[in-house]
C-alpha cells in the first residue's frame, strides 16, 4: 500500500491546475460515502465533546429509583428521567452511553496520535537520513509489523501489572507506530529524488529545513488517511483487549468496549446493555473507515479522470 | 499446461489420502452402544481439573469428578450437611477426642479389584501424614488445614492401626473440633493402595511454580466410587467416567458421565439451551429466568456460605483504627446489594457463618446502612481522606459471589459516597488474585468468601480468623485464642457458647472484615435429567441421576 | 531461481534474529523480572535464584541473550505455569485445531471473496457493487467476539442448525489419527465423525473469515478495476476478442497476482483473530491457549505462542514471495 501511495503522490505532483487540497475537497463533497462517513464521525465527535452537557447524570451515580426494581434477572427499562432505563448496577444507561463516546474517542485518538507521532518521527528520520539509520530503523519496524497486531497489543498489555486505560492506550499505540513509520518513510523516500526537493537542495537549503518544510508537508496526505483508518482499528483493538480482560480496571468508567465486555452476563436479561455499545462501536469504526477510504480516493489522482 | 499441472496435483493429493487411509483404522468399539441403557450425561465444567488424586486438590472443578470416583469414610446425607456412613459403617471417639475407631464396610472393592479393608484405610492416612519432598509442598491444603501439618512437623496425626480387617483405629495428639465431619472431606477420599504404588502416586515433581503429577493423579485414579475413570482427553478437554457396576451403594443409572470443560459462561448457557450439554454449575442469577423459560431446571442449593469484604490492616495504618473499619461497614448498602445482585433467598450476613451452624449468635452488633454515621466515624478517626486499594477477582463466578465485578462496583460506589477514594485492582481469580490477596497481602480491601466444607463453626471463623494470615494483616492474638479455645473444647455445649461469644466479639471488638451476604448458589440441568440432589456443600453425587432418552 | 530462493531465505534470518531480540527485551521487562514472572506468584526467593542461574540472569546481558537464543532455537520454552506441562507439548496438541479452523476460514474467504470482488468490479457502481462494499466495511467494523456471540445465539441456540461450540460432540467417539477432526473421520471411515466435526466448524470459521473475506473482496475489486483499465486489456478488447475470453484470459489472471499476496498476509493474521474466535467458540486451539495464558499471566506459554504467531506470519510471507517468483518471472530479477 505504501508504494502504491507514493507512486500516486509522484503523479499528483505532475498535475497542474487546481490545488490538490481544493480538488480533493470538491471530490469529497460529491462522494456519498464520504458524506456518510463525515456525518457519523462529526456526530460522534460532537456528542463526545458535549457529552457532559447532554448526559443528565454522572457515569457512576447509582439511583435508588432504578435500584428499587433491579434484580439479577430483571433490569428496569425506561423510566421518567431515565430514557434508556437502568444498567446492571442501577445507573442511568443513557448517560453512560453518551459519556462513553468521550472515553472511547479518548482511547482511539490517543492511541492513534501517539502511534502517529512516534511513527512519523521514526519514518521521517529513516527517510531523511537513509543509509544505516534507515536500515536499522526499518528492520525493527518490519519485525514489529511481522507480529500480528492484536498479538502485539496483547503482549504489551500483559506487561502491565495493573491494567488501566493508560496501558490500553500504550498497547494499541505501540502497534500503530510501525505502520506510520513505514508509511512516512516510503513517502519521504519517494520525494528525495523529486524536483522540488532537488530544487531546494540546489538553492542551498539545509537538510533539516527541507525535511520539515518541504518533504513532511507533502507526505502528510497518506498519513492523515492512515490516521483516520487507524482510529477505527484502535477502537476495535481496545474493545478486544477489554473482552480479553486486559482492559481498564475501573468498571465504573463508561467506555463502550468496557461496557460491552461487562454486559456479557446480561445478554439474556437486557441485550441492549451489550447491543447499544456494540452498535456504537460498529458505527464509529464504520464512520472512520468510510471517511478514511473516501479521503484516500479523493487524494488518488486516478479519480481525477 | 496448467491443466496437466492441476491434474498431477489432484492425483498426488488422492494418492496421499489413500496411503494415509491405509494406515488409519477406526478404534471404535463396535459394541460400544450395545448394552447402553442409562445414557450419557454431559456436564459443562467451568475449568479443567488440576489432577485426580484427591489429596492434592482444593478446588471445586477437580473435586467434582473426584467425588464420583471416590468415597470417604464418612459422607454427607444428600442435600444436607448431616453425616452419614460412607466407607465406615460406624465411628466413635474416646472422650478426649484423641482416638477414633472406624468400622470399615465389608465387601467393598476398589475399581482395580483389590479389597477395601482397615489396612487400606490406614495406608491412606499414613501416606498423607508422611508425604515427602515436592509432593508435600504441592497442594495438600486440606490436609495441612485439618491435621495442622505433617507427622513430626506439628501435625496432630499420630498413627493408624488396623485392629482387624474391619476396624481401623486412628490416634491423634489432640482433640480437633473439625472431626468427625472433616473425615467427609473429598480431599480425604480413600485410594487403592495397590494403585497408588503401581502408578507411583507420590512422585510429584516441581518445576518452577507448577507441579508435574504422576500417572496415578493424571490417568489412573482408583477409588471405590459409583463411577470409574475412563479417560481424560486433553485435546477435546473432556473427562469421561463410566458406571462402576461393582459399586457398594446405589449403583449409577447413567452409563457414562462426561465432564466437558467450557470456560466461557455464555458458552455454557448456550450449550445447555441448545441441548448439547445436560447441565452446568453456578449459572449466573441473571440467567435463571431465561434458563427456566427454555425448560431447564435451576436447582437451588441451601445457602451455606458467606461473602465478605476483607480488610488488610498491614499496608494502611488508618485501617488499624476500629472506627474506620466500622465506618466501612456502615457505608455499604448491603441490603441493596443483596437485592439487586444476588439470587432470591440471599440474605445480608450479620456475621461470618450461616444461621444453620452451631455457634451462630443472634445478638451480634449490627451495622445497618448509614453513610452519615460512616462519615462521622471517619472524621472522628481523622481518616476523612482515605485512599484504599480494593482488589476484586475477575474471570470467575463463586457460589457466594456470582458476579464479582458488579458487586465490586456497588461497594466501591458506596465507599466513594462517604469520601473514600477507591483504587480498583482487578486480578484474574487463578491469575494472581488468590496469591496477591491471601499470600502476599498486597490489598487494603478485597472481596472473598467461603462455602462451608462441613457443618462446624471452626470451618468458618476458624478458617478466616483462627491464626495470623497475610489476608488480614496485623496480628490479633486475643481473637485467635478465643476461636482456638472453642475449637479444642470436646464439650459440644460449651463449645457452642464459646463460638457464640467469639462471633459477638468479632463483630463488635475486632471487625477484621465486613460480612456481606449469604446466598443460595444454583446448579442447572436440562429437561431430561432427573434425580440430581443439590447439596449445600456443593457435594453433588451423580449416581442418583438418570436421563430420559429422547 | 534457486539463487533467488536462497537469497530470500537468508533475508529472513536477520528478521528472526531481531524478533528474538525483541522477545528477549520483552521477557526482561516483565513485572518482577523474568524469573519471577516465569515462576509465577508463588515463587520463593530460592527458586527465583535457582532459575536466575539456569537462565544465566547473573551473567552479562549478551551472554544471557545467547543462552536465550539457544533455548529458543531448540524449542525449550519451559513449562506452562497452568498445567506444568512443557509449553511445546501443549502447542503441539493445540496446533491441529487452529490449523483446521484457519484453513476453513481461509477457504470461505477465498471461495466467496474472489468471485464477489470480481463481480463488484464488473458491475462497478451498480447496487451489487455498493452492497458488497458496504458489507465489507461493516464486516471489518464488527468486533469479532460480538459477531461470534450473535452467530451462536441465532444459528445454534435459536435455530439449532449448528452446535454452539466445541470441536466435536462428546458422544461421537472419534478416533484420533492426525488431530484434524474432519480429516480423521475421513481416514478412519468414521464419516459421521467428519460430518459432526464439520458442523462444529461452520460458525467459528465464518466468524474468523469475516475480516479476511472483506479484505480479499476489496483487493480483488480494486485489482480487477486496475487491470480492466490497463492498456493490454484495451488492446484485447479493441482486437475484437470475445468479452468472456478477455475477462478470463487477461483480466482475472492478471488481477489475481495482488490478491494472492493478500491471501498470504491474511493467513498470517488468522492466528491473532483466532484468539477471540476460539475464546467465544471454546475451540481448544492455540487461541484458547493464548487467552488462558493472558488470564493467568502464564508468561512461558504467552511468549511461545506469540513467537509462533510471528514466525508463521514471517514464513507465510516468505512463501508468498517465493510463489510470486514462480508465477511472475520479473520478480526474480529485482
Amino acid at each position: 500500500m505504501t508504494s502504491l501511495l507514493t507512486r500516486r503522490r509522484d503523479k499528483i505532483d505532475d498535475l497542474g491546475g487546481r490545488s490538490l487540497t481544493a480538488d480533493a475537497l470538491i471530490r469529497l463533497r460529491r462522494n456519498p460515502v464520504a458524506i456518510v462517513g463525515a456525518v457519523i464521525v462529526g456526530l460522534f465527535v460532537l456528542v463526545s465533546i458535549f457529552a457532559p452537557l447532554l448526559a443528565p447524570h454522572g457515569p457512576a451515580e447509582v439511583f435508588p429509583e432504578l435500584q428499587r426494581n433491579l434484580r439479577p434477572d430483571s433490569i428496569p427499562g425506561a423510566l421518567p428521567g431515565f430514557p434508556l432505563g437502568s444498567d446492571q448496577n442501577g445507573r442511568d444507561f443513557f448517560s453512560r452511553l453518551l459519556l462513553a463516546s468521550r472515553q472511547t474517542l479518548f482511547v482511539g485518538v490517543f492511541a492513534t496520535l501517539i502511534g502517529l507521532v512516534f511513527g512519523v518521527l521514526i519514518g521521517a528520520i529513516a527517510g531523511a537520513f537513509g543509509g544505516w539509520v534507515d536500515t536499522v530503523l526499518m528492520r525493527v519496524t518490519d519485525v514489529l509489523l511481522s507480529i500480528p497486531s492484536l498479538l502485539l497489543a496483547i503482549s504489551i498489555a500483559a506487561l502491565a501489572a495493573r491494567p488501566s486505560q493508560t496501558t490500553v492506550i500504550i498497547a494499541v499505540a505501540l502497534v500503530n507506530v510501525p505502520i506510520f513509520a513505514r508509511l512516512l518513510r516510503g513517502a519521504m523516500l519517494a520525494q528525495r529524488e523529486s524536483d522540488h526537493v532537488l530544487a531546494a537542495t540546489s538553492l542551498g537549503v539545509r537538510r533539516g529545513a527541507i525535511v520539515v518544510r518541504h518533504m513532511l508537508p507533502n507526505a502528510m496526505g497518506p498519513v492523515i488517511v492512515q490516521a483516520t483508518l487507524t482510529l477505527a482499528t484502535s477502537i476495535l483493538d481496545a474493545a478486544a483487549l477489554s473482552f480479553l480482560g486486559l482492559g481498564d480496571g475501573d468498571p465504573a468508567r463508561a467506555e463502550w468496549g468496557l461496557m460491552l465486555a461487562n454486559a456479557q452476563s446480561y445478554l439474556d436479561v437486557r441485550p441492549a446493555l451489550a447491543f447499544y455499545p456494540a452498535i456504537a462501536i460498529i458505527l464509529v469504526a464504520l464512520g472512520f473507515t468510510l471517511l478514511g477510504e473516501a479521503l484516500r480516493e479523493a487524494l488518488d489522482p486516478k479519480g481525477r479522470r | 499446461m496448467p491443466t496437466t499441472r492441476r491434474l498431477l496435483a489432484v492425483i498426488a493429493a488422492g494418492a496421499l489420502s489413500v496411503s494415509l487411509a491405509a494406515c488409519a483404522t477406526s478404534e471404535r468399539g463396535g459394541d460400544a452402544q450395545a448394552g447402553a441403557t442409562g445414557g450419557t450425561m454431559v456436564f459443562g465444567a467451568a475449568g479443567a481439573p488440576k489432577n485426580f488424586d484427591p489429596i492434592f486438590n482444593d478446588d471445586g472443578e477437580s473435586f467434582r469428578p473426584i467425588r464420583q470416583m471416590y468415597d470417604t469414610l464418612i459422607t454427607y446425607k444428600p442435600g444436607t450437611t448431616e453425616l452419614t456412613p460412607g466407607l465406615a459403617t460406624a465411628w466413635e471417639s474416646t472422650p478426649d477426642g484423641k482416638q477414633w475407631t472406624f468400622t470399615i464396610r465389608e465387601g467393598v472393592t476398589f475399581t482395580d479389584g483389590t479389597p477395601l479393608d482397615a489396612a487400606a484405610v490406614c495406608a491412606n492416612f499414613d501416606r498423607w501424614a508422611n508425604m515427602q519432598g515436592d509432593a508435600a509442598q504441592s497442594n495438600m491444603i486440606y490436609y495441612a488445614d485439618v491435621f495442622e501439618g505433617f507427622k513430626g512437623n506439628g501435625g496432630i496425626y499420630d498413627s493408624c492401626q488396623a485392629a482387624s480387617p474391619t476396624s481401623a483405629v486412628m490416634t491423634l495428639t489432640k482433640n480437633k473440633g473439625a472431626f468427625p465431619a472433616a473425615f467427609g472431606l473429598t480431599a480425604f477420599s480413600i485410594s487403592s493402595p495397590t494403585a497408588l504404588k503401581q502408578y507411583d502416586a507420590d512422585n510429584v515433581t516441581q518445576s518452577g511454580d507448577s507441579f508435574s503429577y504422576p500417572a496415578y493423579a493424571t490417568d489412573h485414579p482408583t477409588g471405590t466410587g459409583a463411577f470409574k475413570f475412563e479417560s481424560y482427553d486433553r485435546t477435546a478437554n473432556t473427562i469421561t467416567l463410566v458406571r462402576n457396576d461393582q459399586y457398594w451403594g446405589e449403583k449409577a443409572k447413567l452409563d457414562k458421565l462426561v465432564f466437558r470443560v467450557i470456560p466461557d459462561e455464555n458458552a455454557r448457557k448456550q450449550e445447555l439451551t441448545a441441548g448439547t450439554i445436560d447441565g452446568y454449575d453456578l449459572p449466573s442469577p441473571a440467567d435463571y429466568a431465561s434458563l427456566k423459560s427454555s425448560g431447564q431446571q435451576v436447582l437451588i442449593r441451601d445457602p451455606f456460605n458467606v461473602l465478605y469484604m476483607g480488610i488488610n490492616t498491614k499496608n494502611n495504618p488508618a485501617l488499624r483504627d476500629l472506627r474506620v473499619r466500622q465506618a466501612l461497614a456502615y457505608a455499604i448498602d448491603r441490603q441493596a446489594l443483596v437485592q439487586t445482585k444476588l439470587p432470591e433467598g440471599a440474605e445480608v450476613a450479620t456475621q461470618f457463618m450461616p444461621q444453620t451452624v452451631a455457634g451462630y449468635a443472634a445478638d451480634v452488633q449490627q451495622y445497618p446502612y448509614d453513610p452519615q454515621k460512616a462519615k462521622d466515624l471517619l472524621a472522628q478517626a481523622g481518616a476523612s481522606n482515605l485512599t484504599l486499594n480494593f482488589y476484586y477477582p475477575t474471570e470467575v463466578s463463586r457460589p457466594y459471589m456470582p458476579n464479582p465485578t458488579d458487586i465490586f462496583q456497588l461497594i466501591a460506589e458506596n465507599l466513594r459516597q462517604v469520601g473514600i477514594t477507591v483504587n480498583p485492582v482487578p486480578r484474574p481469580w487463578n491469575g494472581g488474585f488468590k496469591d496477591d490477596v491471601q499470600t502476599a497481602g498486597k490489598q487494603d480491601l478485597h472481596l472473598l468468601g467461603w462455602t462451608g466444607d462441613y457443618n462446624d463453626a471452626g470451618n468458618f471463623i476458624g478458617t478466616f480468623f483462627g491464626r495470623e494470615k497475610p489476608e488480614f494483616g496485623a496480628e490479633d492474638p486475643a481473637m485467635y485464642a478465643e476461636i482456638n479455645a472453642a475449637d479444642a473444647n470436646p464439650d459440644q455445649a460449651q463449645k457452642q457458647a464459646q463460638y457464640e461469644q467469639a462471633n459477638r466479639d468479632i463483630m463488635a471488638k475486632y471487625l477484621p472484615a465486613v460480612p456481606i451476604s449469604s446466598s443460595p448458589p444454583a446448579i442447572v440441568v436440562g429437561p431430561s435429567i432427573q434425580g440430581l440432589v443439590p447439596s449445600p456443600l456443593t457435594d453433588e453425587r451423580f449416581n442418583t441421576v438418570s436421563k430420559t432418552q429422547s | 531461481m534457486l539463487r533467488f530462493i536462497v537469497r530470500r531465505l537468508i533475508q529472513v534470518v536477520p528478521t528472526l534474529l531481531l524478533l528474538s531480540v525483541l522477545l528477549f527485551a520483552w521477557l526482561r521487562s516483565l513485572p518482577g523480572g523474568p524469573a519471577a514472572a516465569l515462576l509465577g506468584d508463588k515463587a520463593t526467593p530460592e527458586k527465583i535464584a535457582e532459575l536466575n542461574t539456569v537462565l544465566g540472569l547473573d551473567q552479562p546481558i549478551p551472554v544471557q541473550y545467547v543462552k536465550f537464543l539457544g533455548r529458543a532455537i531448540t524449542g525449550d520454552f519451559g513449562n506452562s505455569l497452568i498445567t506444568g506441562e512443557p509449553v511445546t507439548t501443549e502447542i503441539a496438541r493445540a496446533l491441529p485445531a487452529t490449523i483446521e479452523l484457519s484453513v476453513a476460514a481461509l477457504l470461505i474467504a477465498v471461495v466467496l471473496g474472489i468471485p464477489l470482488g470480481y463481480l463488484a468490479a464488473r458491475y462497478r457502481g451498480r447496487p451489487l457493487d455498493t452492497t458488497t462494499i458496504i458489507g465489507t466495511l461493516v464486516g471489518v467494523a464488527v468486533p469479532v467476539f460480538f459477531l461470534g456471540y450473535l452467530l451462536k445465539q441465532w444459528f445454534a441456540v435459536d435455530l439449532g442448525w449448528f452446535p454452539p461450540s466445541g470441536r466435536q460432540a462428546v458422544d461421537i467417539e472419534a478416533t484420533h489419527v492426525t488431530g484434524f477432526a474432519v480429516l480423521d473421520g475421513l481416514l478412519t471411515r468414521e464419516f459421521d465423525a467428519s460430518w459432526d466435526a464439520l458442523t462444529h466448524l461452520v460458525l467459528p470459521a465464518i466468524a474468523l473469515a469475516t475480516i479476511p473475506l472483506a479484505v480479499i473482496v476489496r483487493i480483488t475489486r480494486a485489482s480487477v478495476l486496475d487491470v480492466m483499465g490497463s492498456d493490454f486489456v484495451r488492446t484485447a478488447n479493441s482486437k475484437g476478442l470475445a468479452p468472456g475470453t478477455v475477462r478470463q484470459r487477461h483480466v482475472l489472471r492478471n488481477a489475481l497476482l495482488p490478491v494472492s499476496t493478500t491471501i498470504g498476509l491474511q493467513t498470517g493474521l488468522l492466528l491473532a483473530g483466532a484468539v477471540l474466535t476460539e475464546k467465544v467458540f471454546v475451540w481448544g486451539g492455540l487461541g484458547t491457549l493464548l487467552a488462558q495464558a493472558i488470564e493467568r499471566r502464564d508468561y512461558p506459554r504467552l511468549q511461545a505462542v506469540v513467537l509462533l504467531g510471528a514466525l508463521v506470519y514471517v514464513l507465510v510471507n516468505l512463501l508468498v514471495d517465493l510463489s510470486y517468483a514462480i508465477i511472475d518471472p520479473r520478480v526474480r530479477v529485482r
